[in-house]
């Protein structure tokens, strides 16, 4: 590590240039812009269109500098826009600070842009935060020249939608092209653009196509002015009444940096923080938008127990709650824990400890969605305690091969990330059913694989690995979805050996890493420990504090939960599932209603919480402080935002509830559940082995059938996004995608899909699909895919509906 | 008189159909072609250099040079771009060129490209003239019909496409780079230099753009020498130019002549002013070069003179005003041209052009003060070399040089509460009686 960096700071000195600003000499690398060289100095040159991650245009020219030797003893007669301007050996350049000529320059731009700008400041959203309000008071007139001679502003109707989330207010548009820069440069969604000419130019969209981006807020905050506001946000706080907290954002696992702005205890807006390691500046509209889940009217907030008398659930105070819970599951006989995967590393060791320690077992599991026993192994074998990629290294690799994993819905940093990486030179190829919008911005080759054949592909891109770059430099990103198909991670991990490629695992979910981390498995104990490992259940159970730990692996979610509805376990501690999400909803429902005792850790009602003997509100993500784990592996840890004393951590819960079981876990506090993880560490013995495919069954369809391909978009009906009512009307729609050859013989524009669990009916579109095989989106029609439809990878019945007969 | 014209570009002009190959052929057109294709591509390059031909779309920029900066060792193909977007207020000579005799052009764009390896060649027009783009695209069929263009052009091995690309109708599509973004498919703007079009032009490939003017010269100098055109012209300004007299002249038009003429002797040419009328203010190349005034009717009209007395030859648009016609009303259009042009790219030019006809348009009504006058410089001043093109900079031009020569006319609109001029007495046809 110390040696690249020397030798990183090595390259960086032969390539400096120094050059004079402001009389002040300053040293930069090689290609800098002389407005960044200027910032090392400590002069900030007002500009408007400039971006760091955006490539120069010169637009606003509001940077103008005086060159009075460009670095070859000779002047440029014009000032010069600094935003455009590289850096030279020798050059001297003069800022406002130091030069009439810049400081004329700039006050002359600051004017022309004011004179078409409205003074609405007073009731505008970004009055106060303002780049052109702050840059007109530092270098601008006091007095308007062009009021006082009577002139006439050119005016617009006020806002126009840019889509249901973005309003464009066009008289405050200084045309500096960001927002349009970002879709294009930066999301690839070139949706907006400017339109028209001289001081009629304005942003303007595609009346046919509509600006459906999922980074569509990134240009509401990069915006100078307060021409673009969300409508989210829009007239709802003064930026001086905000309380800022930096924080991770929870919709994913990418760990996003985020600002969380509140006033008086409620999140008014989010906004990306600025994380060139993780996500740069920017975050997707979900991480943006989706907060206001946490208020709805559902919401959980204070613990119940299920009364002895009239059976119902009724209010209970803290310590009631505990007691009744550890009572109930010590008398429920073998009880089994279920995590979901949007807690915290804190709160998922605590899940772990809890379900060792206190219930002395491995019947835990943080996979909530289906899953595979072949996944456990690989997660033990490939993902635990590694960090071999990270997103910097998306940039330099050769080759991105994605299995199972659609980044722009699962991962949209990871998506943006791979985009910038496609534009310098890395090519993405994509083991999926077709060529999506996401894989076509990143200029990706698609190996079209049909719904339950990536085994199969994976297996052939290894064997043509040659023919696809696949080298040491390549990367290989799996997703949570291919341990549906049997085998299909084993194989991805051998493609990864047999190429010197290395792999991640790119989960869905804030906490499903950290989840692995701290052994929400049945066969892992924390730090990574194998279960099946005498001397790491040893070394658990020291830190512990405990005798002696379960020897065998426990039971998965699906078999904790066959298992429940079989009698074999009485009490499940279910915290954050939906069963919904579960391999099979309704088989989850009856279990849960089978189980003996059930203590349901949740924010707000679900049919579990309906279902549970104990429930206890647990605190958001803006409550608690905590550490998600990316899909990197990095920890990133935040604070919380709000303090409020009835809304408890999982951990702290769990901690309480043991205490009345009368075994303590040694923590209460967030910071004391960090030191028990620092104290027992990561396991550094052996790892778990490498287990063998298990066989791929054959499966045939049968006339008329396909095979059905499903994922989660990214803005669906997902209870996160409950109450971002306006980002939920930018959602791709609902359409059911199949091949050109089985569109026609289907012959109709609507579908109806059947599986064995429901049937649903949708406008359908052709893609690129094979022929075999079916794809819809998971969750934006009904109760999802898995409750109303059928499994990911069976076979479903497709049946055309007569052309035009369906609205 | 007729000594100091030299008709070679518009030498044709009068005969019978022109514009046809025939008749170009019948006068010896594609003969310099022929010649081109028997030398060395260099040794084109090298004569265009000695020739001392300069850019004829304004600026000046030595045309050899520009073309020995195209890179031959990158991969990507070569091409050359003909501007023919003419739109400046008061030029007009590539159009009379293209509508009279467009083989000239296109044996210049053959010549030119075998120069420079190009396998591709556009000219881009001004949409607006379609019967330019018609004639143009009549030429070039014809010249593929002869072989002129196409595969294998008589037996060199040389292969040319040539596409006549008609614009949408914008000014700002004459400024080079986005004339580009147009011809790609975008809207026109201009782009960020560098990288320049010589390295990174048409679809990022390196692309020599020339004025149509430039290109349908480069014939005459391979067919009689570069020595022939250098001998012609002034020390820094070579060859002969079309000049556009226009206005209050008795006989506007074309006239062909070297470089260093004098504006007395084209007004000569021209058959005098309009009966009983003075020179007042007139264009050396367009409007977006200052003004200049009866004081400079003696002014070598070539590129350093020009320069030296303030102004720029740009493309030789020479449109001459009588004292007939009010300066701030000629400016005010001028200013109104620009304001709707600007493409609203950077900030000086589409703001500045903006606010620059408010005021102009108070002064022509005689309201505001004399400080609104300052205050035109002011502005004028910080669009002047801030704007993201020459279009900011054009736009300045008219009002600084009016301000310079014709402030008391500004004043005595001030003083008068309005214009002291009848604007009908600069009419065309007021001359002719029909007023009266």
């Amino acid at each position: 590590m110390t040696a690249t960096q020397d030798s990183g700071t090595e390259i960086e000195k032969s390539n400096e240039v120094t050059l004079t600003i402001d009389g002040v000499e300053v040293s930069v690398p090689k290609d800098t812009l002389v407005i960044r060289a200027a910032e090392q100095i400590g002069v900030q040159i007002p500009r408007f269109c400039d971006h760091p991650l955006l490539a120069p245009v010169g637009a606003c020219r509001q940077c103008l500098v005086d060159v009075p030797d460009a670095g070859n003893g000779r002047p440029i007669p014009k000032p010069q826009a600094s935003c455009t301007l590289p850096v030279a050996e020798g050059m001297v350049v003069n800022t406002q600070a130091t030069s009439p000529v810049a400081d004329k320059a700039q006050q002359g731009i600051m004017e022309f842009l004011l004179i078409n700008h409205p003074l609405d400041c007073p009731v505008c959203d970004k009055g106060g935060e303002c780049p052109l309000q702050n840059q007109a008071m530092s270098n601008g007139r006091g007095e308007s020249r062009f009021a006082a001679g009577g002139g006439i502003k050119r005016t617009f109707p006020k806002p126009i939608n840019i889509s249901a989330q973005v309003l464009l207010d066009r008289e405050r548009c200084v045309l500096c092209a960001r927002c349009t820069r970002f879709s294009e440069q930066i999301a690839g969604d070139p949706f907006i653009a400017l339109v028209e000419r001289g001081a009629l130019q304005q942003v303007g969209i595609y009346e046919k196509e509509p600006f459906e981006s999922y980074f569509s807020g990134n240009a509401i905050q990069i915006c100078p002015v307060g021409a673009l506001t969300s409508a989210e946000y829009r007239f709802r706080a003064r930026p001086f009444d905000l309380v800022s907290t930096p924080s991770v954002a929870e919709h994913d696992a990418c760990g996003s940096a985020i600002r969380v702005d509140h006033r008086r205890g409620k999140v008014m807006r989010r906004l990306s923080g600025n994380d060139p390691e993780v996500n740069e500046e920017w975050i997707t509209d979900k991480d943006r938008f989706a907060f206001a889940y946490a208020r709805q009217a559902d919401r959980l907030t204070h613990p119940k127990v299920r009364d002895a008398e009239s059976g119902e659930l009724r209010p209970a105070s803290w310590p009631e709650a505990f007691a009744v819970a550890a009572r109930g599951l010590r008398a429920a006989g073998a009880s089994a824990v279920l995590t979901g995967g949007r807690v915290t590393a804190e709160d998922a060791y605590a899940y772990s400890t809890f379900a060792r320690v206190v219930l002395g077992t491995n019947d835990i599991d943080f996979r909530a969605r289906p899953l595979s026993q072949e996944e456990a192994s690989f997660l033990a074998s490939e993902v635990v305690l590694r960090n071999e990629v990270s997103y910097a290294d998306l940039e330099k690799a050769s080759v991105v091969v994605l299995a199972g994993f659609e980044p722009e819905d699962e991962a949209g940093a990871v998506f943006l990330r791979l985009r910038k990486a496609s534009r310098t030179g890395t090519r993405v190829v994509a083991v999926a059913p077709y060529t999506t919008r996401g894989l076509r911005k990143v200029g990706g080759r698609l190996v079209p694989t049909a719904a339950g054949a990536e085994t199969a592909a994976l297996g052939d891109l290894q064997e043509r690995h040659s023919e696809f770059g696949l080298d040491a430099d390549a990367i290989v990103l799996v997703g949570e979805r291919l341990a549906t198909v049997p085998g299909a991670l084993t194989a991805a991990a051998a493609l990864a050996r047999a190429t010197g490629a290395r792999l991640a695992w790119v989960p869905r979910r804030a906490g499903d890493r950290g989840a692995v981390e701290t052994g929400c498995l049945p066969n892992l104990l924390p730090g990574g420990r194998p279960v099946t490992d005498a001397a790491a259940r040893v070394d658990a159970a020291t830190a512990w504090g405990v005798e002696h730990l379960p020897e065998l692996p426990g039971r998965d979610t699906d078999a904790i939960l066959a298992a429940a509805a079989a009698g074999e376990v009485g009490g499940l501690v279910i915290g954050g599932v939906d069963p919904d999400d579960l391999a099979d909803p309704a088989a989850a429902r009856a279990a849960i209603d089978a189980a003996r005792f059930v203590v349901s850790l949740e924010l707000r009602e679900t049919d579990v919480t309906r279902a549970a003997d104990v429930v206890f509100p647990v605190a958001p993500a803006s409550d608690k402080a905590g550490t998600f784990v990316t899909w990197e592996g990095r920890p990133r840890p935040f604070d919380a935002v709000f303090s409020h004393p009835a809304s408890l951590p999982d951990s702290r819960i769990l901690a309480g509830i043991a205490e009345e079981a009368g075994v303590p876990l040694g923590f209460r506090s967030v910071a004391e559940v960090g030191t028990a993880m620092e104290q027992m560490g990561p396991w550094d013995g052996e790892r778990a082995a490498v287990a063998t495919a298990p066989a791929t069954p054959a499966r045939t369809l049968a006339g008329g059938q396909l095979w059905l391909s499903t994922w989660k978009q990214m803005l669906d009906n997902g209870s996160l996004q409950d109450g971002a009512d306006a980002m939920r009307e930018t959602a791709r729609a609902a359409v059911a995608r199949v091949s050109q050859a089985t569109y026609d013989a289907l012959g109709a524009d609507t579908v109806t899909v059947t599986g064995d669990r429901g049937s649903w009916t949708l406008p359908v579109e052709v893609a690129d699909l094979p022929d075999d095989t079916v794809w819809v989106p998971a969750n934006n029609t009904g109760n999802g895919v898995l409750a109303d439809l059928a499994s990911p990878g069976s076979a479903v019945a497709v049946e055309g509906t007569v052309k035009g007969a369906t609205a | 008189m007729t000594d100091t014209l030299t008709p070679v570009l518009t030498d044709n002009w009068d005969a019978d159909r022109a514009w046809t190959l025939a008749s170009y052929e019948s006068r010896g057109g594609y003969g310099a072609l022929k010649k081109a294709l028997g030398m060395d591509q260099d040794a084109i390059i090298e004569a265009v250099k000695d020739s001392g031909l300069r850019g004829r779309g304004g600026a000046g920029f030595p045309t050899g040079m520009k073309w020995s900066f195209i890179p031959q060792a990158n991969p990507n193909p070569k091409y050359l771009v003909v501007n023919a977007d003419e739109s400046e207020p008061g030029t007009c000579k590539d159009i009379p060129l293209m509508m009279a005799s467009p083989h000239t052009l296109v044996e210049g764009v053959i010549i030119s490209s075998y120069a420079i390896r190009a396998n591709h060649a556009f000219i881009y027009v001004r949409g607006e003239v379609l019967h330019v783009v018609r004639r143009l695209q009549n030429a070039v069929r014809e010249a593929f019909a002869a072989g002129h263009l196409g595969k294998d052009i008589h037996g060199s091995g040389y292969d040319l496409d040539l596409v006549v690309h008609a614009g949408a109708g914008a000014y700002i599509c004459g400024e080079e780079t986005a004339l580009l973004d147009s011809l790609e498919g975008r809207r026109g703007q201009p782009r960020l230099r560098p990288p320049f079009p010589a390295v990174a032009g048409l679809y990022a490939s390196p692309t020599v753009i020339n004025n149509v003017e430039s290109i349908a010269s480069v014939p005459s100098i391979i067919e009689r020498g570069a020595d022939w055109f250098a001998s012609l012209g002034t020390e820094k300004s070579k060859g002969y130019v079309i000049y556009s007299l226009s206005g209050h002249v008795k006989k506007p038009g074309q006239y062909e002549a070297p470089l260093g003429i004098t504006l007395r002797e084209l007004i000569d040419l021209g058959g005098g002013m309009r009966e009983g009328r003075q020179l007042k203010f007139w264009t050396p190349g367009g409007s977006s070069t200052p003004l200049l005034t009866d004081e400079h009717l003696d002014v070598p009209l070539d590129y350093e003179a020009v320069g030296a007395a303030g102004s720029m030859l740009g493309t030789r648009a020479l449109q001459i005003f009588d004292e007939t016609t009010c300066v701030v009303r000629a400016v005010l259009r001028w200013t109104e041209f620009y304001k709707h042009e600007s493409c609203g790219k950077c900030t000086p030019c589409r703001e500045g052009t903006w606010w620059l006809v408010q005021t102009l348009a108070r002064l022509e009504q005689g309201q505001g003060s004399e400080a609104d006058l300052d205050l035109l410089l002011d502005q004028c001043d910080n669009i002047l070399g801030r704007a993201f093109c020459a279009l900011g900079d054009g736009a300045t031009s008219p009002i600084t040089s009016s301000i310079q020569y014709f402030r008391d006319e500004f004043i005595a609109h001030l003083a008068q509460g309005g214009c002291p001029f009848d604007p009908a007495a600069s009419t065309a046809f007021a001359a002719e009686g029909a007023l009266a």
